[in-house]
């Protein structure tokens, strides 16, 4: 009951075959694991995304296939091993935690290419990994937040203190105080990465508490939808969320993954699969903004200018004279972090009144 | 709206599904029935109530269908413990586990799609008055309802004649079964009014909370609601006290980390749980008045010898 194997094993595919004889190829099997329900209209739903859109690109050369809501851990293994065994050409595996079983049965099948994404280790030649910068975005959201906010506070509405939320805070503060270098954040961790009701009680508290931008690190639109009630402005999250808070949504961070897949899906077709590791971002297409909305004109060109000089290279979020929370320098004037410094982030910048609980 | 009067009706929200759906199953355990499938028929509860709302237009029409449904998901678990004498205990976790995968399955045509929220109350000048206005007379009708549940039940149970054989029913099935008494067909309506307001409270949650569908969007609800039954011993105004105190302190820990108390949030977070087990276990404390509110025939088997 908790994991649906559903294959869009397409009748065209056969009705193709029978037609055009022995032109036709076998398709190519490509599948997945998500850790949550993909109608969870946030992360595991943007990886099914991407994986529609392989299906789009492709059509009857590839067959999809995917399990959700497998657990991090043992369970994963046996979801993963089944797929294998399925036939199935490439896997991705779509959470820090299957990192481990990834691995493990990458081993027993060495013909079968695994990705997974946002983890550090390839122990086997058919492992890649992939993650996206998010933070970009972020950093863009931080500048629109510093324009908009008239009290010169935002809410932050976070999951849980690992690097991935941490380079966010601080990238949006960044943002936030290359325009108001006065700008405060108050933060909230929900201690989940999608609860409606415990994100939306988290919105109403930050917003009681004088906060009058609300930004999020949790995947469900409850938040942007209190904003929406309470007359302030916010941003959506994994996906566009513009349908729940059509007068809300300054912007929001898209998780495309499609390109990514595409790119690789291609790769085992042509034979050219190769082990990699990429952490793609505005320029790769990995991370979009949604449209920015509900902001004056100069607001909007100033994120538009903000975006494109980090999707041309020539702005890192991270580029120094950063100083970390307690004063001490981190980031010399004009150095930019190293991505496994960032990787890695477990302090907060200059300007944070928080500590990170640990 | 002042900050106090904010904070006091987002704890409003916050314990109204409780109640609800404890109430619910407060009776069900009165009459002897242990049904761990809230969480479940909960969530039947919130994806019927967002989907009846979202085709007819109507806030009201899915309420009614999500009560429906609840109803007639817990007869299920009804027909299988009572009338085929299963396990509870594995029947209801069964229910849990078979209602969240029905309603995500249900449920995938809606995700994204917003949905409509229950109007609150509106009496003019009443809901305008200072502090108490809105508290009082502006809130979801949801709310009151929840309210007027907790004080029927508790007429019921303890001054009826009706509530006095349902309660025999859950305290001593044989006895009850010697006197007469229509052990399974009184349990039977427990279970469905158990099912109904796990039914309105997933309602609660996906037309008034957080009005949207988000599969597993009950996050554990109906487990917290299971709790308070047990802690609160049984009486329905210890559970309204238990299901304010839990939503008074998960609020209260938001508060407290967004004005930067310094404590790790994830100590915060647990502290709901803490107090309302802390607190309840203290009302509780005198032994003999809790042994007289436990049912005693509690998940236990009935099967008539005719």
């Amino acid at each position: 009951m908790k994991k649906a194997l559903v294959s869009f094993a397409a009748a065209a595919a056969v009705l193709s075959l029978g037609t055009m004889g022995a032109m036709a190829q076998d398709p190519t099997k490509v599948c997945a694991i998500y850790v949550g329900p993909i109608g969870d209209y946030g992360y595991s739903y943007q990886h099914h995304q991407g994986m529609l859109d392989v299906k789009e690109h492709f059509g009857d050369k590839v067959e999809i296939s995917y399990l959700e809501n497998v657990a991090e851990g043992p369970d994963a293994e046996r979801a993963l091993e089944r797929l294998a065994r399925s036939g199935c050409k490439i896997v991705f595996a779509t959470s820090f935690g299957f990192m481990d079983p990834t691995n493990k049965v990458a081993a027993r099948f060495p013909d079968v290419k695994f990705e997974h994404a946002t983890g550090y280790k390839r122990e086997h030649e058919n492992v890649s990994t992939y993650n996206s910068k998010f933070h970009e975005g972020r950093y863009v959201q931080g500048v629109i937040a510093g324009k908009m906010s008239e009290k010169g506070v935002a809410g932050y509405i976070a999951s849980f203190p690992i690097p991935e939320v941490i380079m966010g805070i601080n990238a949006f503060m960044l943002g936030a105080q290359s325009v108001n270098p006065d700008f405060k954040v108050k933060i909230v961790w929900a201690n989940t990465w999608i609860d409606p009701a415990k994100e939306a009680d988290a919105a109403k508290a930050l917003i009681d508490q004088g906060v009058d931008i609300i930004t999020q690190h949790t995947d469900s639109t409850a938040p942007l939808q209190v904003a929406a009630e309470r007359g302030i402005k916010g941003f959506g999250q994994a996906s566009d969320m513009i349908k729940f808070a059509p007068e809300t949504q300054l912007t929001s961070i898209v998780d495309d993954w499609g390109p990514y897949y595409i790119e690789r899906v291609q790769a085992v077709i042509d034979g050219s699969w190769k082990q990699s590791d990429v952490w793609g971002g505005m320029k790769e297409g990995h991370v979009v903004m949604a449209p920015y909305t509900n902001m004056p004109d100069d607001v909007k060109k100033l994120a538009e200018e903000t975006e494109a000089k980090i999707k041309s290279g020539e702005f890192n979020p991270f580029t120094g004279p950063i100083s970390k929370q307690d004063g001490s320098e981190w980031l010399k004037e004009g150095e930019v972090a190293e991505d496994s410094e960032v990787l890695q982030m477990n302090f907060y910048i200059k300007g944070i009144d928080d500590k990170i609980p640990n | 709206m002042g900050m106090l009067e904010s904070i006091l009706l987002t704890i409003a929200t916050a314990a109204t599904p409780l109640l609800i759906a404890a109430i619910g199953e407060l009776v069900v355990e009165r009459s002897g029935v242990l049904n761990l499938g809230v969480e479940g028929m909960m969530i039947m509860g919130a994806v019927t109530g967002f989907g009846v709302a979202l085709t007819t237009g109507s806030p009201w029409l899915g309420v009614f269908a999500a009560i429906l449904v609840g109803a007639v998901f817990s007869l299920l678990f009804g027909f299988l413990t009572l009338t085929l004498v299963t396990n509870q205990v594995a029947t209801g976790l069964a229910l849990t586990l078979l209602g969240l995968g029905i309603s995500g399955m249900a449920g995938e045509a809606f995700v994204g799609q917003p949905g409509l929220r229950l109007a609150r109350l509106d009496i003019p000048g009443l809901s305008d008055l200072p502090v108490v206005g809105r508290l009082l007379f502006g809130q979801d009708p949801i709310f009151y309802i929840s309210i007027a549940l907790t004080a029927a039940v508790a007429y019921f149970l303890f001054r009826t004649r009706a509530g006095l054989t349902l309660r025999s029913v859950g305290d001593n099935h044989t006895s009850a079964h010697a006197l007469g008494i229509k052990v399974i067909a009184i349990r039977y309506m427990a279970v469905m009014f158990g099912g109904a307001c796990a039914g309105l409270a997933g309602a609660y949650l996906s037309l008034v909370y957080t009005p949207q569908w988000v599969e597993n969007m009950t996050a554990g609800r109906g487990w917290i609601a299971l709790a308070l039954v047990v802690f609160a011993s049984w009486r329905p105004w210890r559970v309204l006290a238990g299901a304010y105190l839990f939503g008074g302190v998960s609020i209260g820990q938001l508060h407290a980390q967004a004005f930067g108390v310094g404590i790790p949030s994830q100590l915060l977070s647990s502290l709901p749980y803490l107090a309302t087990v802390v607190v309840l276990v203290i009302i509780s404390r005198n032994r003999r008045l809790t042994m007289v509110n436990t049912p005693a025939s509690l998940g236990r088997p009935f099967v008539p010898d005719r």
